[in-house]
């Protein structure tokens, strides 16, 4: 048998390795046959729930008249956490997230009873109809409060490298500064939905919008009090997760299971949309302070970096969430000395989660900001800037370590953005830009260059594994299962893309399957952009085992050497004959081999030690660069992305046409929280902004409408990763920084350059109008 | 409304009187259907996944904000079948009556071919996590029927209302591009066929009485039954597009017992070209009377174009925004610059009123018992350029004004002879800024004389902060756009303006 290499691809195959396959579900997508939650048929006698939840940020439950809320038509229970039979909680790290609130409500929104009902609207109308009895207790909502109160979740975790002290101390020249940045709502377009189905004994298949399965089995478990074996959790497909369905569909998931249990009955739970947005965690808004040492050239000696994040109420992942902020403090630029503090704030604020980049985006803005200002006071092209403090190229020179001490060698941002900087017209464009500047008294354009660089693998070193399930049926056609779920990335076709080039099939005789607990246990999480890695890597594995087989029976029967043996296109070659696939799977099958295997996939190489701040927590580094154009109204402060050029890096891609659509949703989402999306919450810790009437993403026409995106045609990835792809999934979210940063540019305009703008995000039209009254541009 | 119940079908014959028809027929995917028993407030979105089982239409947000329910809704205008996008969250069943309903499963062909607007998106990946897919599919699919999309605006206005978080629109924008609208499908062309002959048929039906339980729902036929329907029922909500009194149904669960639908009332939403200006049905939608008024008015046409989506101007009303008394107002403000005048119908009697008379304080409006608006007239004017309107939000497209500010301001001899300046989002009703035009009046147009008028703002308004804008920066910027309608006198728009007609970007 020859061993097929990562390396190595092959053309003869419909849908392999490589190929710009559509998504598996394309066609179903657009003729509303695909079938998400609350499409799935559910039995007559299925139950409708919604939450009543806590009106006030903080206040200890006196009582809960619940009486009309049972009166109310359609309605078939009413469930408070002393009806939860095990442990009343989904908290994914530690126990601090009841299902249901049992004393102390702490943030509005706060789940405090659930209604069954017979129809969704029935079970939406009585939920409203609880008399509770608040006793009011101060609540801290802002970071600005929590850090004045010194309300945080846990101590502050500090990241060192050398003496960032002594050398801002000894610096030339410093800067110091402080910057705001707002969260941001998921806003999947399919809200967080769980449909649970009682079986026989103590059983329950809970179908679930996840992108963790095995956690919310978990969570399912502990709150129905009954071994994990007897809970199985399935996913065909979310209508978008983005992290916000990887720990919060916990809560719908333990609702209707506990619901079901309790009645005997099918439960579904759908959260209308401003239930979603005001009960499930959002990205952290952070505030950023900054204070800096550099020489004359730019140079950073030194470094100190704050960086306190909103957590909200519970730990959720906020811990690895900020310590993925401390990881991308730096972005692709060498800190001699650094140090970076993190500051987990508890607020009575529904409680933060993932979103795609983790704590990382937020992290690398704070960074940006940085050059910027550096370059602003050096009167550089904040470009200049960046390529001064680059880390070394591909682990040459001295200048390869971060803060956390892992050497950056797979380094490869000076040769991306060398190719963006010419290929975007950058030099020529910045020039004409501020020429036209000067004859445009109203309307003023800026321009920016901003590179990315985002560790690849779970900081939580466990998750990094991943099993699959591959099965041969006898006519030939492949079932394939994993441990990742299928959000919209496409990693349902990336994989199986890799089974058909394994087995050298047309991608049409592989049926992906949906995500399932019983089928591959003990999953991980498809986040932290891992989902085609380790899946990818797990899958491979379950076909190369079952090849094994194959080639072992091939080897016997027609007496040749097992290297004699070849998977060809749609064929298998034995010494001098071939057979279809098809048939000779058949002829395996008679001699009774085995034709379905698992497969499994441990990632290699790395490690960490929280304690001390130090370790190898990524396998690799994933890069790119965008240079956005934006123009700005002076008067208003309106604004609009003109053009965008990217170059990305996603090693040797699995599959060109879904990564080119990671990377432009990524960057438009990225581009979207930085601009037009502001979460406002009111002085009562109410979210004022929980509904798309009122939360703005990125419509059509905020799309750039020159928008020019690239992948980086490399060597492909450094390390051995499936097919020597990167991972895509968030690093080009923070290609939208290069937005921030061009609006400021255009905000600088304003004042002839004179000042730093120092805008905070998201640079809705009014904090740009205020900051282009702060450098005196009206 | 039961979860999974059957669709509530009565025979044809079983109507009691033979005068007054009191089910709703539409067409749905080319079938005919007739509700009898549903709730009136029963929203398309809910009986087509509940009643129907035809989940291809999603839920995003109940609002019409998203776009994810989707769907083309046909209706005979001159013999004709004019198809249009709108949100079937929150669109009443009653407002179907006549019309044809196609979802992303009814335009498939017959062996579940996908359509050629389908066909489009999945050729450039235009679905990722696909939920919101099935609506962009209508979108297209509407746009289709007229003759598919041209240019890049064109593209970018039918598509503003369907929000997608995953691919970043390219692929969509790319796919409306690409549809092929040449050849149509034969099984297109058939059905087409058969949905003007079954729409015919539907026309021929008058006045609907639709009562449910204690609700009593009117949809007459021309505006002597309606005004007869108002005067019988003076209390009934009366619902035009339902863009706002959907969600007092799907967000707030207001019980509404009786109501009166507009969307048969001939003549309604008529729109006259006058000696004097324009003649503007209170039933027209904003869909219905962009083009006129942008023909007249061309910032006030961009102020529309820049109101909800595609989805909602289909769907809303003039004369019910107006009606609607919000004090963000939309088109008031415009209206209000330029001195329209209502009619309002009381029975068969009729009064005028200049509009800022009909906006008296924070939901009170000049709006008696019987009575409703009729018809707005706007007066034409001599220079159609020196009306600007600015609408500031936090997003260009779909989005409520923070503020918006409309300026009508007349110069003869370098001098101020009449300024008529309205906002909206500024105070609690739509408002003209008298101070800031009493600053102007008499005054020479130059920059002393907008610098003074500048400061006189906050004699006019005291904004309030909200999720939208901070009363600092609607103050501010309101001064700032006195600033800019000066400085657009001398400015090409390619220097002013970002968006709408004119930008070079």
């Amino acid at each position: 048998m020859k061993d097929t290499s990562l390396d190595q691809t092959s053309p003869g195959i419909k849908g392999g390795v490589g190929a710009d396959l559509g998504h598996d579900s394309g066609a179903k997508h657009v003729s509303g046959r695909a079938v998400y939650l609350d499409d799935i048929a559910v039995p007559d006698d299925c139950l409708h729930l919604a939450f009543g939840k806590s009106e006030k940020a903080h206040a200890r439950i006196v009582s809960m008249d619940l009486a009309a809320v049972a009166a109310a038509p359609g309605v078939v229970g009413v469930f408070t956490h002393k009806d939860v039979p095990g442990l009343n909680d989904i908290g994914p790290i530690i126990p601090d997230d009841p299902l249901l609130v049992s004393d102390t409500a702490m943030h509005v929104g706060h789940a405090l009873f659930i209604v069954a009902a017979t129809s969704h609207n029935q079970a939406r109308a009585a939920a409203r109809l609880a008399k509770v009895e608040y006793e009011e207790l101060p609540a801290i909502l802002t970071v600005d409060q929590a850090m004045e109160a010194k309300s945080w979740l846990m101590d502050p975790y500090d990241m060192k490298r050398g003496d960032p002290e002594a050398a801002i101390e000894k610096a030339a020249n410093t800067i110091s500064g402080r910057i705001y940045v707002g969260g941001q709502e998921h806003f999947y377009l399919e809200g967080q939905a769980a449909l649970a189905i009682p079986g026989e004994d103590d059983e329950m298949l809970v179908h679930s919008s996840t992108q963790h399965p095995s956690e919310i089995q978990h969570a399912v478990s502990h709150i129905l009090g009954v071994p994990f074996h007897a809970v199985t959790v399935n996913c065909r497909r979310m209508g978008g997760g983005f992290g916000g369905k990887e720990t919060q569909g916990n809560l719908a998931a333990g609702a209707a299971s506990l619901v079901a249990r309790l009645t005997g009955r099918p439960a579904k739970i759908r959260y209308d949309r401003d239930d979603d947005m005001v009960m499930t965690g959002k990205r952290h808004d952070i505030r950023i302070d900054y204070r800096v040492g550099y020489d004359d050239q730019g140079r950073i000696e030194g470094m100190v970096v704050e960086q306190a994040l909103r957590c909200g109420h519970s730990w959720d992942l906020s811990p690895a969430i900020a310590e993925r902020a401390a990881f991308h403090a730096d972005n692709c630029y060498y800190l001699p000395n650094a140090l970076i503090r993190s500051y987990r704030c508890k607020t009575h604020t529904v409680s933060n989660t993932a979103f795609r980049g983790f704590g990382g985006p937020q992290g690398m803005v704070g960074m940006e900001r940085v050059i910027e200002s550096i370059a602003h006071e050096r009167g550089l092209d904040p470009l200049e800037i960046r390529k001064r403090n680059f880390y070394g190229r591909m682990g040459k020179g001295d200048r390869l370590m971060t803060p956390y001490h892992m050497k950056v060698t797979d380094n490869i941002i000076q040769d991306i953005v060398a190719e963006l900087e010419v290929s975007s017209d950058y030099a020529n464009r910045r020039a004409e830009i501020r020429e036209w500047n000067r004859q445009s008294p109203i309307l003023k354009r800026g321009i920016s260059l901003t590179p990315v660089k985002f560790g690849i693998s779970f900081t939580l070193i466990h998750f990094n594994q991943a099993g699959a399930l591959v099965n041969i049926y006898t006519d030939g056609s492949v079932q394939l299962n994993h441990g990742g779920t299928e959000m919209g990335q496409g990693l349902y076709t990336k994989v199986a893309q890799v089974v058909a080039e394994e087995f050298q099939i047309d991608i049409d005789r592989v049926k992906v399957t949906a995500t399932n607990t019983g089928k591959v246990p003990n999953t991980s999480p498809t986040a932290a952009s891992s989902g085609s890695d380790l899946n990818g890597m797990a899958a491979a594995d379950a076909c190369r085992k079952i090849k094994a087989n194959m080639v072992a029976f091939a080897a016997d029967k027609w007496q040749v050497s097992p290297d004699q043996v070849e998977f060809l296109a749609g064929r298998v070659r034995i010494g001098d004959q071939e057979l279809a696939f098809p048939e000779f799977v058949e002829l395996a099958y008679q001699a009774r081999v085995s034709l379905s295997s698992s497969g499994f996939y441990a990632t290699p190489d790395i490690h960490w030690d929280a304690a001390n701040a130090k370790g190898q927590p990524f396998f690799y580094f994933a890069y790119g660069a965008a240079v956005s154009e934006c123009v700005i109204d002076t008067l208003t402060g309106e604004n609009r992305i003109l053009r965008v050029d990217i170059l990305h890096d996603v090693g040797k891609s699995l599959n060109p046409a879904i990564d080119l659509g990671q990377i432009e949703g990524g960057y438009v989402q990225g581009a979207g929280w930085l601009t037009t999306e502001e979460l406002v919450y009111d002085d009562k810790g109410r979210l004022m902004t929980h509904a798309p009437s009122t939360y703005k993403i990125p419509a059509c026409s905020d799309r750039a409408p020159d928008m020019r995106i690239r992948l980086w045609q490399g060597e492909g990835s450094p390390e051995k990763t499936i097919y020597r792809s990167k991972a895509v999934g968030e690093p080009p979210l923070m290609l939208g920084i290069s937005a921030l940063m061009a609006l400021s540019d255009a905000i600088a305009a304003a004042a002839d350059y004179r000042h730093d703008p120092k805008l905070d995000a998201p640079a809705t039209p009014e904090r740009v109008l205020m900051a282009v009254e702060r450098v005196g541009g009206n | 409304m039961l979860p999974c119940g059957q669709p509530m079908l009565i025979p044809d014959n079983a109507t009691e009187s033979p005068d007054v028809n009191q089910t709703i027929e539409f067409l749905l995917n080319g079938k005919r259907i007739s509700i009898a028993e549903l709730p009136p407030t029963t929203t398309l979105l809910e009986y087509l996944r509940d009643n129907r089982r035809l989940t291809g239409t999603k839920e995003g947000c109940a609002e019409g904000d998203c776009g994810a329910c989707t769907v083309s809704v046909g209706e005979l205008r001159h013999g004709q079948i004019l198809h249009r996008a709108v949100n079937a969250c929150i669109l009443f069943l009653p407002m179907l009556a006549g019309k044809s309903v196609l979802t992303a499963e009814g335009i498939l062909g017959p062996d579940g071919e996908l359509h050629p607007c389908q066909q489009a998106i999945v050729k450039t990946h235009g679905s990722q996590c696909g939920f919101c897919t099935p609506g962009f599919s209508m979108s297209l699919y509407a746009a289709y029927r007229n003759g598919g999309l041209n240019g890049a605006d064109a593209i970018n206005d039918t598509l503003a209302g369907n929000l997608c978080r995953c691919t970043g629109y390219g692929p969509l924008i790319a796919a409306a591009g690409d549809m092929d609208t040449a050849t149509p499908p034969a099984w297109e062309t058939g059905r087409q066929a058969n949905e003007r002959r079954e729409l015919l048929a539907l026309a021929e039906i008058g006045s609907i009485e639709y009562r449910t339980g204690a609700s009593t729902c009117l949809i007459p036929a021309t505006l002597d039954e309606f005004a007869d329907a108002v005067a019988r029922l003076p209390d009934a909500t009366i619902v035009a597009g339902a863009t706002d009194v959907g969600l007092w149904v799907t967000k707030q669960f207001r019980p509404l017992d009786d109501l009166i639908f507009v969307n048969r009332v001939k003549g309604f939403g008529e729109i006259t070209k006058t000696a004097n200006g324009l003649s503007i049905g209170a039933g027209a939608s904003y869909g219905d009377a962009q083009a006129a008024i942008a023909a007249m008015f061309p910032d006030f046409g961009e102020l529309i174009r820049r109101i909800g989506s595609v989805q909602v101007r289909n769907s809303g009303t003039i004369g019910g925004n107006v009606a609607n008394g919000s004090p963000i107002g939309d088109t008031p403000p415009a209206l209000i610059a330029l001195g329209a005048t209502l009619t309002l119908r009381n029975g068969s009697e009729r009064r005028q009123i200049s509009i800022e008379d009909y906006f008296i304080a924070y939901g009170k409006q000049d709006r008696r018992k019987g009575e409703f608006i009729e018809s707005i007239a706007i007066p034409k004017l001599n220079n159609p350029l020196q009306l600007r309107c600015y609408k500031l939000s936090k997003r260009f497209d779909q989005d409520i004004s923070a503020l918006c500010g409309c300026f009508n301001i007349t110069i003869e001899g370098g001098t101020v002879s009449e300024a008529r300046i309205a906002f909206g989002g500024m105070a609690a009703i739509p408002k003209r800024a008298a101070a800031v035009e009493a600053a102007l009046l008499g005054q020479s147009w130059d920059e002393t004389t907008i610098r003074r008028a500048m400061a006189t703002f906050r004699q006019d308004f005291t904004p309030i902060s909200d999720m939208r804008a901070s009363g600092e920066y609607r103050l501010k910027a309101a001064e700032n756009l006195m600033m800019k309608y000066y400085l657009e006198g001398e400015l090409p728009p390619e220097k002013s303006r970002m968006i709408g007609a004119g930008r070079t970007f």
